[in-house]
Parts: structure tokens; C-alpha cells; sequence
């Protein structure tokens, strides 16, 4: 199958979304070391986003770059899944999102770096390497807020349940993109379900399943987000930083 | 599920030290990729090893690949008073029978 650029932007998306929500916990982190662990997260999340944004934009062959793609797109035109999207709440809400998304970057990131073109496949295993830390840093920080005391447990089980039916939008099936998802997500809950057993968590059922970020259709979050983050280019339009 | 906080295992967390954060004090060692040693790098906190050790990863090495780190309990160590430095450190260089000069380095003996 060959790449689209949606499917690109959808790829670049999901991290740049995750990396702005990361930078918010910048120096509000529970511990010194903890908001550098967050800071070293999302700078790795945002350089995936610019090496695919930016095949993305080359793919496209409108002339738009990484910041064009990144500043200049509003909430209808973005990819992202919603999960990213979503508000970072407590400590233990962050660390759900990081757990599910890093689960499922892994899974997709290590089929596509196996996948015919070359180019997404030396991203994706140059990002395979760092979400498997992600991974690691969530499954850890889950393990301790499920298994530590009643009160981390109770937010962290309330964390868990918050957030698992966003996870089904990451699987929905994509008979064009070079890896489909939807054959993916018995390889994430083999990842996830261990953990949360671990946590002495419980696994949420399967029942709503939002979606439409892959559509461009987003939660309300996602236009504040971007607000935020496109204010200074959209103010000052053809400036070089 | 209990009210009390239980330390998990994996690395044996040391007891809480009553500093600012209840997170105890690592002393971090790194060894670099084409280092012979590990050298003493600084220090952080950290609620358990396994943590100590992401940390320090994140903080001292910059994730390069092929590094080694150990992490300690400060409270782990012991170190030499400083006002008994003299005679701990006392140079034995008047006395040469303290020092193996007399023997011929073997080829292929490295890092000698």
C-alpha cells in the first residue's frame, strides 16, 4: 500500500497533540525529576511529529512545511486521535494517555518500520526506540498510582476508566494505510492488560467507542489547544523564527 | 487495598530520608560507552531504584546507547572523615617496599 498524507498527518498529528499536552506539565510535575521525564517525553513526541509532518508536506506537494502544517491548519483539517486531545487531568489521567498511546505507537511503529516505504520506516524505527521508553515510564507510574495506596488507586482506576474508550478510535480499520490498525489492537492489549492486571486495576468493558479525530471531527479541547499553540504564527503570518 | 503505603520491590527502596520531598537520595555513577570506569556524575531523588535509574538516564546521559548506570542509596554509603585525613591518607612513598615496582608487566596485561 502506499502512504497517504492523511495517513502521515494522522501519524504526526497524534505526536504533536501528545507533546503539546506533555509541555503543560513543565514545571507543574508532582517531582523535579518526573517534569523532566515529561519534558524528555514530549520532546521525543515532537520530533517524531516533525519528521513526519514534514514527509507529509513534501508528499503533499502544496508547499507546505512542518510549521505550515503545524500552525497553519485549523481543528477540522488535524488527525490526530482524540485520546491525545484530551485534557491532562491528575497525574494519574496523564499517565493513562501515556500508557495507551505509547502502547499503541509501539505496536504501529514496529510494524511500519518493517513496512515498503523507506522513508516512514526509518521514522518509525528511530520513534519505535523512544515510545518504548514512553511505554516503559507510563506501565511503571500506573503500576505504583494502581498498587500504592487507596486513594492513588481509586484516581488511578478512575484514570483507567476515563480513558479507556478512546483507545478503540486508534483500530479502526484503514484499508489504505501501508500498516491497517485494526489488526493491531490484540497486540495492544496484550501490552495494556498486563499492566493493569499488575496494578491490581480493572480492565474497563468495551462499550463506547468515540471517534472522529481521524476525520478531522474533534472534541471541544482540541480547537483551545490550538489557540494556543498557533497564536504567535497566525499573528504575525510569513514571519521566520 | 490497604490505607498504608506498601514500597514495592525491585531495587529495595531505602528508608524515607525527611527531606523536602520524602523521595530519598540517589548517588548516580555512568559509565560512558567508551569508558573503562564509572565516575561519580551527581545525585537526585527518587521514590525506588527502578526510577532512580530512569532518572538518572534522563538526567546524565542523554539516553546515548551503550552507557552503564548505577545508582545507590546515598545512605548506602559510607565515607572516609575528613579530619582523619592525614592518617588514612598517610604517603607510603618512603616505604618502596609498598610499592610493586619490582615486577615486569606481563604483555596483554590491560588496564593495569
Amino acid at each position: 500500500m502506499k502512504t497517504t498524507v492523511d495517513h502521515l498527518l494522522a501519524l504526526g498529528d497524534d505526536a504533536l497533540i501528545a507533546a503539546q499536552r506533555l509541555g503543560e506539565w513543565v514545571a507543574a510535575a508532582p517531582e523535579l525529576e518526573e517534569d523532566v521525564a515529561l519534558a524528555n517525553i514530549a520532546l521525543d513526541q515532537l520530533g517524531a511529529a516533525r519528521l513526519l509532518l514534514t514527509y507529509a508536506g513534501e508528499l503533499e506537494g502544496a508547499g507546505r512545511d512542518e510549521d505550515a502544517l503545524a500552525y497553519l491548519r485549523d481543528d477540522r483539517e488535524f488527525r490526530n486521535c482524540l485520546l491525545v486531545e484530551l485534557p491532562n487531568g491528575d497525574f494519574a489521567v496523564t499517565m493513562a494517555k501515556l500508557l495507551f498511546l505509547a502502547a499503541y505507537q509501539l505496536t504501529l511503529y514496529t510494524a511500519l518500520s518493517g513496512c515498503a516505504d523507506e522513508r516512514l520506516a526509518a521514522i518509525a524505527s528511530k520513534a519505535r526506540k523512544e515510545v518504548a521508553y514512553h511505554l516503559d515510564h507510563a506501565r511503571l507510574w500506573t503500576v505504583r498510582l494502581g498498587d500504592g495506596t487507596a486513594e492513588s488507586h481509586r484516581r488511578m482506576q478512575a484514570a483507567v476508566d476515563e480513558i479507556w474508550p478512546y483507545t478503540h478510535e486508534l483500530f479502526l480499520p484503514d484499508p489504505t494505510a501501508p500498516v491497517d490498525p485494526a489488526g493491531l489492537r490484540a497486540e495492544f492489549l496484550a501490552i495494556v492488560e498486563p499492566v493493569l492486571a499488575e496494578a491490581t486495576l480493572e480492565r474497563p468493558a468495551d462499550d463506547w467507542a468515540p471517534e472522529g479525530g481521524r476525520r478531522g471531527l474533534h472534541t471541544e479541547h482540541l480547537s483551545y489547544l490550538l489557540a494556543e499553540m498557533q497564536v504567535l504564527h497566525r499573528a504575525h503570518p510569513g514571519a521566520r523564527w | 487495598m490497604s490505607d498504608d503505603p506498601r514500597t514495592r520491590t525491585g531495587g529495595g527502596a531505602p528508608a524515607k530520608t525527611a527531606d523536602r520531598s520524602g523521595w530519598p537520595l540517589w548517588e548516580v555513577f555512568v559509565r560512558p560507552r567508551r569508558g573503562l570506569a564509572h565516575h561519580h556524575v551527581g545525585s537526585l531523588h527518587a521514590p525506588d531504584a527502578e526510577l532512580a535509574l530512569r532518572n538518572a538516564r534522563d538526567l546524565y546521559t542523554r539516553r546515548q546507547e551503550g552507557v552503564s548506570i548505577w545508582v545507590v542509596p546515598a545512605a548506602a554509603i559510607t565515607a572516609s572523615s575528613p579530619d582523619e585525613k592525614d592518617a588514612f591518607f598517610a604517603p607510603a612513598a618512603d616505604k618502596v617496599y609498598r610499592h610493586p615496582t619490582f615486577y615486569e608487566v606481563p604483555e596483554g596485561a590491560a588496564h593495569l
